[in-house]
């Protein structure tokens, strides 16, 4: 086994490559490469649910989808945030999407299983319908085109300098994340996951916990909206449909619920499918469908739990148990 | 806004109830005897509509198109239940229907971009399926039975490959499927115009509905079912095949939502994308009405038709939201919804 120290430092490498190596290999690679990041802090909160508390949302596309629009809005409407005021627009999209996730988990929470799935869902429509028909403010179905990105010393417009400022939103984000999840409260989320009666019994207050928990993916996705916003330059619905949402729970179901480094690895393959594969063949939604049911059917762990699963089967001469042991794991 | 606004508004939105009727009551069927949300059955009202324009094409009878595209798509379901939602049975089956379609991506993918033909192309299809049947035989599958979340994101999968296959085969035009030149007419009633058709789609809802209950409150198989909906496993414990009961359940949600799609595609057109504006009404039927109970179900579709269609008419800006606000309401005062049981 790693240490974790060790993980820690793999992660850390991996990201400066990615940082090095992604400015070097044309603009096409850059746009795409901020695009995912940007989604993948989506994912990250996602796994902050899923992973970490066992909250499968169905509407986190609701928080990314305000942010965007907030930051839409104010630079058409109000022409905010195109300057060193960008950094507020920041500031505002962490907390409309907090406020947001604040009002939502209040109906929310309450409900698990199959319930909490539907009502994430319908929160998500809500938000979805007003993004749809408030044409006033969010343009319909057209959306709001924006034009140009916030300049301040850094001219986000270079896609380069564009790419390192949402690298370092990502970064800090899973840096974050990663702390919230080490934290004593974090642990308290996994154990909430595993076994919420046990949690209530010891006396904490998994209402509370998850609620928080709530928020704070609620604030990731209004930033990571934000940045969604201007690496697009273009706003509409489609930021906010049901396949958003969808997608992003796949993205780290794919990864490995529970691991940060998975979401990451599911949001750059499942964007990589939708944004990158669908300009090379016609029939890419195949390849879309096909890893969502490989992924079901024969990854349940993710691809982070490939390792394990490999040593489970050449550890244990007994396949059929190790099967049986990953199944019965509630999730 | 006189008394006409509000009577023709009131029908419009009935008659649209009745189309989410026949969408949400297999849902709801499904989720109640099932546990499993299922979010491919937009893709299945889309392509009982698609169907029933090949059938119409090619015979010409739009009267035949409904049973013939129903009960297709209803194998279709059937088909999808038996292999995938399901982990008993069938392995070597299901291993080689997925083999067969990542062989066929595989062999896609290499003659993209050179002068294949199709000799090549069978060929290395039929290498690269082999290669990863040898390949998934070693792995083994996890069954998704109990899991709501892989269940929704395995039929998800099942709705991108059903929107990228209707797709393929009936390209992205807007289509629409032209009933009988009867249909097309008005009565008037009261001074007011009605269109046929609008009250044939109310008339079969009622027929359905009708059928639908009695044969759930007066027939043993209907019993079995709703002994399934309350305790799977005690019904299990007493005898009854849940397994059958699953299978018939699934294909009849299948069918009644291609009927739907049948039915609606004649004003709502067919179209790609529509099969995703479907599903989010659906769950919104499903959940006003209480998922499993089929009362609840028309008691959903016609909340939703009429809150669509007034929400349309007097707020459009907020008309969609006006639809989801009550069902996030119902379902944090009673997630049951309103006519469900635990």
């Amino acid at each position: 086994m790693m240490t974790q120290k060790i993980k820690i430092l793999i992660v850390i490498l991996a990201l400066v490559a990615f940082a090095f190596i992604v400015p070097r290999s044309g603009s096409f690679v850059v746009l795409l490469a901020t695009r995912a990041m940007a989604f993948a802090i989506l994912a990250m909160s996602v796994d902050l649910l899923l992973g970490y508390t066992g909250m499968s949302s169905m509407g986190q596309a609701a928080y990314f989808g305000v942010g965007a629009y907030l930051t839409a809005v104010l630079a058409t409407k109000f022409h905010f945030g195109m300057g060193w005021d960008f950094w507020i627009v920041v500031v505002l999209g962490i907390l409309i999407g907090c406020a947001l996730a604040a009002l939502f988990g209040l109906f929310a929470i309450r409900a698990g299983g199959v319930y909490f799935l539907m009502i994430t869902l319908a929160l998500g429509q809500c938000v979805w319908g007003l993004a749809y028909r408030w044409n006033s403010l969010t343009g319909g179905d057209n959306g709001i085109n924006m034009s140009g990105r916030p300049s301040f010393g850094l001219d986000l417009t270079n896609e380069t300098t564009f790419f390192y400022l949402v690298f370092a939103f990502f970064a800090v984000s899973m840096g974050l994340l990663y702390v919230l999840v080490r934290s004593p409260f974090g642990r308290s989320l996994a154990g909430i996951r595993e076994r919420e009666l046990r949690m209530q019994i010891l006396g904490y207050n998994t209402w509370l916990h998850k609620y928080i928990a709530f928020i704070i993916a609620g604030g990731f996705g209004g930033v990571a909206g934000v940045l969604w916003a201007h690496t697009n330059g273009h706003v509409s619905p489609e930021t906010v449909v049901l396949t958003t949402s969808v997608d992003s729970l796949l993205m780290v179901v794919l990864g490995g619920a529970g691991t940060l480094v998975g979401a990451t690895l599911g949001a750059a393959i499942v964007f990589g499918l939708r944004e990158y594969l669908s300009t090379l063949v016609p029939w890419w939604q195949y390849a879309l469908g096909g890893v969502y049911v490989l992924t079901i059917l024969y990854l349940p762990m993710g691809l982070m739990g490939i390792p394990s699963r490999l040593r489970q089967r050449l550890g244990s001469k007994d396949k059929g148990e190790g099967s049986k042991k990953l199944a019965s794991k509630p999730s | 806004m006189n008394t006409q606004f509000w009577v023709i508004q009131a029908f419009n939105g009935i008659s649209y109830g009745a189309l989410l009727f026949l969408v949400g009551s297999g849902l709801s069927l499904i989720f109640g005897v099932m546990r499993i949300v299922n979010l491919s059955h937009g893709a299945y009202f889309l392509w009982g509509g698609y169907i029933a324009l090949s059938v119409i094409h090619v015979t010409g009878s739009w009267a035949l198109s409904l049973p013939v595209a129903a009960l297709t798509v209803a194998l279709i379901g059937v088909f999808m239940e038996r292999l995938f939602l399901r982990s008993q049975g069938f392995e070597n089956l299901r291993t080689g229907v997925i083999a067969a379609g990542v062989g066929v991506l595989i062999s896609l993918a290499i003659a993209r971009g050179t002068h294949f033909t199709w000799p090549q192309f069978i060929i290395g299809a039929v290498i690269a399926t082999v290669a990863v049947f040898a390949l998934l035989k070693r792995i083994s599958i996890i069954p998704v039975d109990n899991d709501v979340l892989r269940q929704v994101l395995l039929t998800v999968g099942f709705a991108f490959l059903f929107q990228q296959g209707a797709l393929d085969i009936w390209g992205g035009n807007n289509m629409d499927i032209n009933p009988p030149a009867a249909f097309t007419q008005s009565v008037v009633v009261g001074g007011m115009y009605l269109p046929v058709y609008r009250v044939f789609m109310i008339g079969m809802a009622l027929v359905i509905g009708i059928v639908l209950w009695l044969v759930m409150e007066k027939t043993r198989m209907g019993a079995a079912v709703r002994a399934t909906v309350d305790d799977a496993q005690m019904a299990r414990g007493v005898g009854i095949d849940t397994n059958r009961i699953s299978m018939f359940i699934f294909a009849l949600g299948a069918f009644l939502a291609a009927l739907g799609g049948v039915i609606g595609g004649a004003f709502l057109g067919i179209y790609p994308g529509l099969d995703f504006e479907m599903l989010p009404l659906a769950f919104a039927v499903v959940i006003i009405g209480g998922m499993g109970s089929l009362g609840g179900a028309a008691i959903g579709a016609l909340a939703v038709g009429l809150a669509d269609n007034f929400g349309k008419a007097l707020f459009p800006e907020v008309s969609y939201f006006t639809l989801y606000a009550p069902m996030v309401l119902i379902l944090a005062i009673k997630p049951t919804g309103l006519f469900g049981r635990d």
